[in-house]
């Protein structure tokens, strides 16, 4: 099998691995960089579940390869936190149970965080068309739309300067 | 107990699950996400072929190809298996026949997945094909071209036909009688996790099997029958499942196989199924064929019913007879039906084989029932929520077909739904292309009976209490995501006056826990709630005994709550729960204790009432706004309003979470979700092309949450991941002849049935020609009379 070396960054670090050339950056990302988080639901680009950033606009990695993303800033479920302290989306996931099984939230906030970069206070019709790509099995999607608003609202009063 | 209600501190809190932070920074490991040392990797062959005969496997050069650690053919598997033990039909890779298009055929170990896959490509099957049989109609129509060589005839799975009292004599009594046909299409669960398992032969020669399972006891027990091995050698560890909604209930080809390959190989063999493999395991919803007859008296009073159901069941007997008898068992638990027929049959098709989804065999005759129910209000001049709510059974109640219902909340949750959404006043008035519609349903929290026959507990807990306060609680349970680890924290947290945070609970693990048998038929916080309960209890007496010898206060005035265990009387009088617990363990030595449940004896008393009775049953109604476009067909829904008997929200949290994603489920399903095949094959496996809802088509949903505090549930509760999906689709139905004046009478409602309908060309379903077995006529057990009036149910 040929093999290839890698230059990624991911979730602000330098990564360098040798991979199959064939192998997406999903597979990468979960077997070669040894980062689960990121799931596959489909492997065809069909259900969202492995969304991750790239230079901050979601993009599915089943149908990204690696090559493509050299010298771009890769983002996962990994790298949202801030050390051991929650990004307001995963603690506004959590807080209402927007996780059941939790196999597609990865994607649901990638695609979520990106959102939020781009439209801090978004419509509820913003939000389920920003996450339309994703789908969830579980939820019926409401209590993560109420995750997102939340997150929204939490991260507009952070930022918002004190008077 | 009666003060329980008011004392408690962590049941009935909306509390984030203990799982939470774990699932949201992707730290879960699902069982795809495990890697062992040494690990191989394993791909199935699937059959191309819907029925055909294996005249020979050579594996030859698979075996010889660079990579290639190891094959396997099913003569060296050649014990059978099933979910049921009246069905064990199966074999992990097909011995001389395959039943369906993707039947595993041999299996590959290698190096890496793409040499494996690569590897299947050498494998030579020559095979002699057989008629294949892709409907009822035609499985009915060669009895000659037998599927499987059990059953009463042909392809006939099972029949069945019993008269709950005298059915005919309630016919006579009618003064009007209408009869309806309906289809229910088959569809699949759609989990978003495709299925895994992973297997590992230690150094001691027992093996250890993670999978995405939702019934590890089951898939112990049929690793140990088809690997010939003492079940003590083999460790089951469910995973947390990324969604199952039923799919991930029956032993399946690939974990056995996973299994013999680890013994084969001495290492440790993954497979992990691709999205199209998840749709040949399949064991979604059955395609149903239904017939339904009901004798009336003028104002309404059903005075017989009489219901016959067809299932189209794939390949394989999976679920099967216990979906057969689910389609007729349980009509009667909801609306007062004196005399009750049912007649049913199960047949075998080559198409991947049904089993449980979510509802399991309810769901198609709820939505038969339902829209029978508006149809005969129709014909009568009566208003559909007033003949639901006149008619509605009491507590107490025991059906024509001898189910016994304790708590029954239904016309609370009936009347929530009409109020809220304004059903009385703006039915038939929307506008045109608008319409509203009400169902309402009922469903078991729990299965009475176990899959195999046995005297022992259901659900069993075990407590550990550590001297520095912290409890370990283990327990077989499997959580797919409904939040059954979270149930235990509570309950335990609840009984020892702790915190769900100092509990650590493992669950799900053959070797270190107590069986559970697994995650269905909503039977998981009722059980595991009862055992961990009395488990809790058990050791909190050891605690209280030590702690009151201490304090000086009689036992039965301590209490336990905020970390403490005090006087109730004098609450300074205190101690911290952990000192509580040295104390105890002082005096007793090692804390721990264990808990178990088993369901109450049924009073039911015939062969085939296993299915149907339950410990109690939760009910639902639901009321459905939607829009029909008469250009296009297309169906929008606006609102869905839906109130859901629960008997206690142990977390209303995770209660609406659990009741929004049924609303969700059977929207789907009712507006697009379909199997199609075409030439013997799956049309669509894909998740693009078989359709399910987006955020896009998602509407509002007024959640509901009624209580009735049913002394058989732990606090009063019952199920909640089933039954919110069943009244939803008989209400879309509904709706859509308020809006539009057509019937649709089979599921799925796609534009194009609505399209037909408006234009008069929609040919509606019509039933499987079948004679059905002689009747089993089963007299009542007691007067079926109307009982008192339904009792106040509690918010």
């Amino acid at each position: 099998m040929e093999k290839a070396t890698v230059r990624l960054r991911v979730n602000g670090e330098r990564r360098e691995v040798l991979a199959p050339v064939h192998h997406t950056l999903l597979e990468v990302l979960r077997e070669e960089l040894g980062l689960p988080g990121t799931k596959h639901g489909c492997e065809l680009g069909e259900c969202g579940t492995c969304t991750v950033l790239v230079d901050g606009r979601p993009i599915l990695s089943c149908l990204a390869l690696p090559v493509e993303c050299e010298g771009r800033e890769i983002t996962t479920v990994e790298g949202l936190a801030d050390g051991a302290v929650l990004h307001p989306l995963q603690q506004a996931f959590a807080e209402l149970g927007s996780a059941q099984c939790g196999y597609c939230i990865p994607g649901f906030l990638l695609s979520a965080a990106a959102l939020l970069r781009e439209r801090p206070r978004p419509t509820r019709q913003e939000i389920a068309e920003a996450t339309a790509g994703n789908l969830c099995r579980c939820t019926g999607y409401l209590k993560i739309f109420e995750a997102i608003e939340l997150a929204a609202e939490r991260m507009a009063e952070a930022a918002a300067p004190r008077g | 107990m009666a003060d329980e209600a008011t004392v408690l501190s962590i049941v009935g809190q909306s509390l984030p699950k203990v799982d939470a932070a774990a699932k949201v920074t992707g730290q879960t490991l699902f069982a795809d996400d495990l890697v062992l040392p040494r690990m191989l990797y394993a791909r199935l062959l699937r059959s191309p072929h819907p029925h055909a005969r294996i005249r020979s496997i050579d594996v030859s050069r698979a075996a010889a190809h660079p990579g290639v650690v190891a094959t396997l053919v099913g003569s060296e598997l050649p014990i059978p298996f099933g979910i049921l033990p009246v069905s064990q039909d199966e074999h992990a890779l097909a011995v001389d026949k395959v039943r369906f298009v993707g039947d595993p055929v041999a299996a590959v170990a290698a190096l890496d997945e793409e040499t494996a896959e690569a590897a299947l490509a050498l494998v030579a099957v020559d095979y002699e094909v057989l008629p294949p049989l892709m409907s009822i109609d035609e499985a009915l129509r060669r009895p000659d071209a037998r599927i499987h060589d059990y059953g009463p005839r042909g392809n006939v799975h099972k029949e069945v036909s019993f008269d709950f009292g005298d059915v005919a004599a309630g016919f006579a009594e009618a003064d009007h009688v209408r009869e309806d046909t309906f289809f229910f299409e088959g569809n699949t669960h759609l989990p978003m996790e495709q299925h895994a398992a992973l297997a590992a032969l230690g150094p001691d020669g027992k093996l250890t099997l993670w999978s995405s399972t939702q019934t590890p006891h089951y898939v112990h027990r049929a690793l140990a029958k088809v690997l010939e091995m003492p079940p003590a050698h083999i460790r089951v560890i469910a995973c947390p499942n990324g969604g199952g909604f039923g799919g991930k209930s029956d032993p399946f080809s690939h974990e056995i196989v996973a299994a013999r390959l680890s013994q084969k190989t001495g290492r440790p063999v993954k497979i992990t199924l691709s999205r199209e493999e998840v749709f040949y395991c399949h064991r979604g919803r059955h395609p149903v064929s239904m017939w339904i007859k009901t004798g009336l008296k003028k104002d309404g009073t059903i005075t017989a019913m009489h219901f016959r159901s067809v299932l189209d069941g794939g390949a394989y007997g999976s679920y099967g007879v216990a979906s057969l008898y689910y389609t007729g068992a349980l009509q009667t638990v909801t609306y007062r039906i004196p005399r009750y027929k049912f007649e049913g049959a199960r047949i075998f098709t080559n198409k991947p084989p049904c089993g449980p989804k979510r509802g399991h065999g309810t769901p198609q005759p709820r939505y038969a029932l339902e829209c029978h129910i508006d149809k005969f209000c129709h014909d009568l001049g009566l208003d559909p929520a007033e003949w639901r709510l006149r008619n509605t059974l009491a507590p107490g109640a025991v059906t024509a077909n001898q189910m016994k219902v304790r708590t029954i909340g239904l016309r609370e949750c009936l009347e929530r739904v009409v109020e809220r959404s304004g059903f009385a006043a703006r039915r038939g008035r929307l506008g045109p292309g608008r319409g509203l519609g009400l169902a309402a349903s009922a469903y078991i929290s729990g299965a009475g009976l176990p899959i195999y026959w046995n005297a022992m507990p259901h659900s069993g807990v075990q407590i550990k209490v550590d001297r520095g306060g912290g409890v370990a609680v283990f327990c077989g349970s499997t959580d797919i995501g409904q939040g059954s680890d979270s149930v235990l924290a509570y309950v335990v947290a609840e009984e020892l006056g702790i915190r769900p945070e100092d509990i650590r609970v493992v669950t799900a693990d053959t070797d270190l826990t107590p069986v559970d048998l697994g995650s269905y038929s909503s039977r998981v916080t009722l059980m595991t709630g009862n055992a961990a309960i009395q488990a809790a209890r058990r050791v909190r007496e050891q605690i209280f005994a030590a702690a009151a010898k201490k304090l000086e206060v009689p036992a039965a005035r301590l209490r336990a709550a905020s970390r403490r265990v005090f006087d109730v009387a004098d609450p300074s009088r205190a101690l911290a729960f952990a000192e509580a617990v040295v104390l105890a363990e002082s005096e007793f030595g090692t804390l721990g204790a264990v808990g178990s449940y088993k369901p109450p004896r049924s009073i039911a008393k015939w062969k085939g009432a296993g299915v149907g009775p339950s410990p109690t049953y939760s009910y639902s109604a639901s009321v459905v706004e939607l829009s029909a476009d008469r250009e296009t067909g297309l169906v929008r829904i606006d609102k869905v309003w839906i109130a859901h008997d629960v008997g206690k929200a142990i977390n209303p949290l995770l209660v609406i979470g659990q009741v929004e994603g049924s609303v969700y489920m059977a929207l789907g399903e009712v507006l697009m979700e379909e199997q199609s095949f075409r030439k013997g094959r799956h049309k669509i496996p894909s998740m693009l092309e078989y359709k399910s809802p987006t955020t896009l088509e998602m509407p509002p949903v007024d959640s509901i949450l009624v209580e009735t505090l049913d002394p058989e549930g732990p606090y009063g509760a019952k199920e909640c991941g089933q039954g919110p999906l069943l009244p939803v689709i008989p209400a879309v139905a509904n709706a859509l002849f308020d809006a539009l004046g057509v019937r649709i009478d089979e599921i799925p409602i796609t534009p194009e049935k609505v399209l037909a309908a408006l234009e008069g060309r929609l040919r509606g379903p019509r039933m499987p020609e079948l004679t059905y077995p002689e009747t089993v006529v089963v007299p009542p057990l007691e007067p079926t009379a109307p009982a008192a009036a339904p009792q106040e149910s509690r918010r």
